[in-house]
């Protein structure tokens, strides 16, 4: 199977995409949109191809690759998927391909949009698929100028302020996460507590016992660095702007994915690397995950503008996400796993409605609305699919998830997750009063105009909707493969307990 | 005496000589083939000092040589010289006389610093420093036009003038109590006698005569305004040559020499280090010229590159000279495209890059990646420059220092963006497409190659730098 080198040519897709855009003349758009739907396809014919070969009764690391790059360092390009990395290499995939679509009809600089888009992709892909610490933060690294030039060039009210906040958060939490690696390098170069060579490999890394003061700080500095990704609170505060700001697809990709680095990079790195630092802050991440889901969905519910509710109600929901990491045990890390697939394709498809309505309206302020149904009744019905996801309505993979986290939480913190499981009543408050105001009521002749959703436009919506309704039938198909691949963390978090307690 | 081991030397002090010959037999209407024939010369140079560095390791008794340090800094040195003489093309087309001088003067530094890579004894070291510093001086007050430039010349004749007295002051203080001018003397000298005040005093003065060079904090005060002042090509040589000719000295002198007369000059290096970085990015911060903007980020960069220093082992030293590779090239890169328009070889003001990204995508995306570099993001390569000294300095157990370079160098950031703001955001008033004129994108070119080629193949590079920091620290 290594013969195929699928992963690499994941990686690779969406960056040798950005190399022909560079070369296809800028003011050829029809030229331009088909090189970069042909590299999101390639991309998602890729993931897919792993998802399907990937050995289920197997599970652990496949696909495995390694190629030095700095040998001298013990710096290589270590890849490979697990059940951890699978469901968001194809939640990734999912999204550019849903997000080539929403920007279908752009004009403005549109091959230089697509590069940024491409190249921001390329480093998501190169972040869930490493197995080398460095080379991971790298690829978080890569992404930093494209999201702030996306969002400053192609975003909307005040771009270049949401633009500047965004990248001066992430790189701050950037700088934390980079003093943390760097300090692992170091312990783990020294002869006698590390391996007494240079090495970033994460199972090398991870046979190490890091002594408990060192996995308390090294653990608390990941939490604050990668937390602003995720966004932990009270690191939160760029996402509303962020996100609001970004362009359509870039939303979709910002909320649905980079979001999710975050998580992912706790869980892999985090619990990975530091059992015992992730233990020793797991009430804190709890307490402060409940604050984000129920005081953000409190926030998301006056926001007057659509888009601030949509970007509230994202952090709020990545809250469960951290209450899963927090709890540390089977069902909810599978939880937190899931909620974050979930949650990408429903910010996803919330964020490609959006940008539809606020295209064709040129506003976002709920109240200018009402009664929209009747002009736009398949808008309003792909609304409706994301709103009940969002609230966890049985039948989508969002309660699948969030039962998962929760069904794991209440073992660990029994108070935090009852607090917590309130915050899904605040969703399912918001959720429907704002598909109530904007598109319920008598019918508003001001947007007679409005043309519904219709060809081209209909792809994201379709597939993402699908996406969400397939697995909440069928959870299965990704549960079985995300617990394959936290089962190992899972085990040796709960031996260290055990030893703790001896 | 083995001259095989001062052949790219001698070659070199010849072609500058030769170049003012030249420059007196070429009829008065072609006086542009000079610049033509320096920068050809500078690359026939650089590739004899690749494949033909001759074979002697030292001249004259020990008190220069020709070890593997040297010869990488010759490199750098040549490369550097090489592209500002073609940078230098366009720029020194628009004089009306004295073209021929330019590049022969460019040469005579070129030699200076040479030797003061090579030099293993303090004389050697001092008259290398201040042939490369007089060229550079007149080079600065070039473009006798510009007001600004003949300004900056005064101003770093004055200023390199004071640091030469302190250095010379701190020569002889060290001479004084070691009785010999050859490293290997001083060494054994004040090895075997115990901690002076004398010794210390003057290993202090003559740091301070370096970091005079290399524009650390609180010795920097000189760079912004002749940077600003200076012709954009020379300023690029400053920031480039000047600075890494300062490093190739300090190698020897930290490494070697002021270590067997006291324990505590790694201190000095180290509040060099934190206050070069501290200062050069908060200042860096409000500037609205890209020269002196680049003037301060070098001060930082000063900061970055003395980081190898302070760790004072062969990954930190690998790390520091990796670090000046990427270094010339991402600066030379954008003073490439400072030179590239504008009447004096470019005034350097940020909004003249405005809406760049519709006149001259090409000159964007160079800029982009060349600040990226300084900036430390990857792909480019500044980013894995910045973790092999940062990774050193933690393993060292100064994990705070390290810190300090983070939270600065995220600080640089956000300067960067904002000249990446007027490439790609704001609009300019004239749109009319800019034509980057051929030596400049070519330079370019070549540093957004290498610059980018560090960053995502960095073994060739790596294993470059590490395996010359091992021949020099056994």
């Amino acid at each position: 199977m290594s013969q195929i080198h699928l992963l690499p040519a994941i990686i690779l897709t969406p960056f040798a995409g950005a190399l022909v855009l560079l070369c296809v003349p800028g003011k050829r758009t029809r030229a331009v949109r088909v090189v970069a739907l042909l590299a999101a396809t390639v991309a998602l014919g890729l993931s897919l191809a792993v998802a399907a070969l990937y050995d289920r009764a197997a599970g652990g690391m496949q696909f495995v690759e390694r190629i030095p790059w700095v040998a001298s360092f013990g710096i290589h390009l270590d890849l490979g998927v697990d059940g951890l990395s699978l469901p968001l290499v194809l939640l990734t995939a999912i999204i550019l391909f849903a997000g080539v679509f929403v920007t279908w009809r752009l004009s403005n600089r549109s091959k230089e949009f697509f590069i940024y888009t491409l190249v921001l992709v390329g480093g998501v892909f190169g972040v869930f698929l490493s197995l080398d610490l460095l080379i991971l933060f790298m690829f978080i690294e890569i992404a930093v100028i494209p999201k702030y030039v996306l969002i400053a060039v192609w975003g909307s009210t005040r771009k270049e302020y949401a633009a500047m906040k965004y990248t001066m958060y992430l790189l701050a939490g950037s700088a934390i996460s980079l003093v943390a690696i760097i300090a692992i390098f170091a312990y783990a170069h020294d002869p006698v507590r590390g391996m007494g060579a240079w090495t970033f490999d994460l199972a090398t890394l991870s046979t190490i016992h890091f002594d408990p003061g060192f996995q308390k700080l090294a653990f608390f500095l990941m939490l604050a660095g990668f937390g602003v990704l995720v966004p932990l609170f009270p690191l939160h505060r760029w996402t509303p702007d962020g996100h609001s700001a970004a362009p359509t697809a870039i939303s979709m990709i910002l909320a649905g994915v980079i979001m999710k680095l975050g998580g992912y990079a706790l869980i892999r790195v985090g619990i990975g690397l530091f059992p015992e630092g992730a233990a020793f802050w797991a009430p804190v991440i709890a307490v402060l995950a409940a604050v984000n889901a129920v005081y953000i969905a409190f926030v998301a519910m006056v926001q007057k503008d659509l888009k601030f509710v949509v970007a509230n109600s994202s952090i709020s929901h990545m809250g469960f996400v951290l209450i899963g990491i927090a709890s540390l045990n089977a069902a909810s890390i599978d939880g937190a796993v899931a909620q974050m697939f979930a949650h990408g394709i429903m910010a996803a498809l919330f964020f490609a409605i959006v940008g539809l309505v606020y295209d064709k309206a040129h506003t976002r302020a709920i109240d200018d609305f009402g009664g929209l149904a009747h002009q736009m009744p398949r808008v309003a019905a792909a609304f409706l699919i994301a709103g009940l996801a969002s609230l966890g309505l049985p039948g989508m993979f969002n309660f699948v998830a969030e039962f998962s986290v929760f069904s794991g939480a209440i073992q660990a913190f029994p108070v935090v997750a009852v607090i917590s499981i309130s915050a899904v009543v605040v969703t399912a408050i918001y959720v429907l009063w704002v598909f109530q105001r904007m598109f319920f009521g008598p019918r508003n002749p001001r947007w007679d105009h409005l043309k519904d959703a219709r060809g081209v436009e209909m792809v994201p919506i379709v597939v993402l909707a699908a996406v969400l309704i397939g697995f909440g039938v069928y959870p299965r198909a990704i549960m079985d493969v995300i617990t394959g691949g936290i089962l190992p963390l899972v085990q040796r978090v709960a031996a260290l307990s055990v030893g703790g307690a001896l | 005496m083995d001259f095989s081991s001062i052949r790219v030397e001698l070659l070199a002090a010849l072609f500058s000589l030769g170049l003012l010959v030249f420059g007196l037999l070429v009829p008065k209407g072609r006086k542009d083939h000079t610049g033509v024939v320096a920068t050809l010369g500078f690359l026939a140079l650089l590739i004899v000092s690749f494949v033909a560095p001759g074979s002697g390791t030292s001249f004259s008794g020990g008190r220069y040589l020709n070890d593997q340090l040297a010869l990488f800094f010759k490199h750098v040195f040549l490369a550097a010289a090489f592209l500002i003489s073609l940078m230098s093309l366009r720029f020194t087309s628009r004089l009306a006389e004295s073209r021929s001088e330019f590049f022969s003067l460019l040469s005579f530094s070129v030699v200076g610093m040479m030797m003061l890579g090579s030099s293993n004894d303090f004389l050697t070291l001092y008259i290398g420093l201040e042939l490369m510093t007089l060229p550079l001086v007149l080079l600065t007050a070039w473009d006798k036009a510009n007001g600004a430039s003949t300004e900056a010349g005064a101003k770093y004749v004055l200023l390199s003038a004071v640091s030469s007295a302190v250095l010379l002051f701190g020569l002889s203080l060290l001479f004084g109590a070691a009785g010999s001018l050859t490293y290997s003397e001083v060494i054994r000298a004040l090895a075997a006698s115990s901690p002076d005040p004398l010794v210390v005093t003057g290993g202090i003065m003559v740091l301070a005569g370096f970091a005079f060079k290399i524009a650390a904090v609180p010795f920097h005060m000189w760079s912004p305004d002749i940077y600003e002042g200076a012709p954009a090509p020379v300023a690029a040589f400053l920031a480039v040559g000047s600075k890494a000719a300062g490093f190739a000295a300090l190698v020897r002198l930290l490494l070697f020499v002021l270590p067997s007369a006291s324990a505590s000059y790694p201190l000095v290096v180290i509040s060099l280090s934190a206050l070069s970085m501290v200062v050069g990015n908060l200042i860096a911060l409000p500037q609205t010229n890209l020269k002196r903007l680049l003037a301060w980020s070098s001060i930082s960069h000063a900061g970055y590159m003395l980081l190898g220093l302070v760790a004072a082992s062969r990954a930190g030293l690998g790390a520091l000279l990796y670090y000046t590779i990427l270094y010339l090239f991402a600066n030379v890169g954008i003073f490439a495209a400072i030179s590239s328009f504008g009447p004096a070889a470019g005034t350097g003001e940020i909004a003249a890059f405005r809406g760049m990204w519709k006149r001259s995508p090409f000159m964007a995306a160079s800029l982009l990646v060349c600040l990226l570099s300084l900036a430390g993001i990857p792909p480019a390569a500044g980013f894995l420059g910045k973790f092999y000294l940062l990774a050193e300095t933690a393993r060292q157990g100064r994990l705070w220092l390290a810190v300090v370079a983070l939270v600065m160098s995220v600080v640089s950031i956000s300067y960067y963006i904002s000249v990446v703001k007027a490439l790609l955001m704001e609009k300019a008033e004239d749109e009319s497409p800019i034509r980057v004129p051929f030596p400049q994108a070519a330079i370019m070119a070549v540093s957004v190659l290498i610059t980018i080629g560090m960053g995502v193949f960095p073994a060739p590079f790596t294993t470059w730098t590490q395996s010359v920091a091992a021949a020099v620290i056994k």
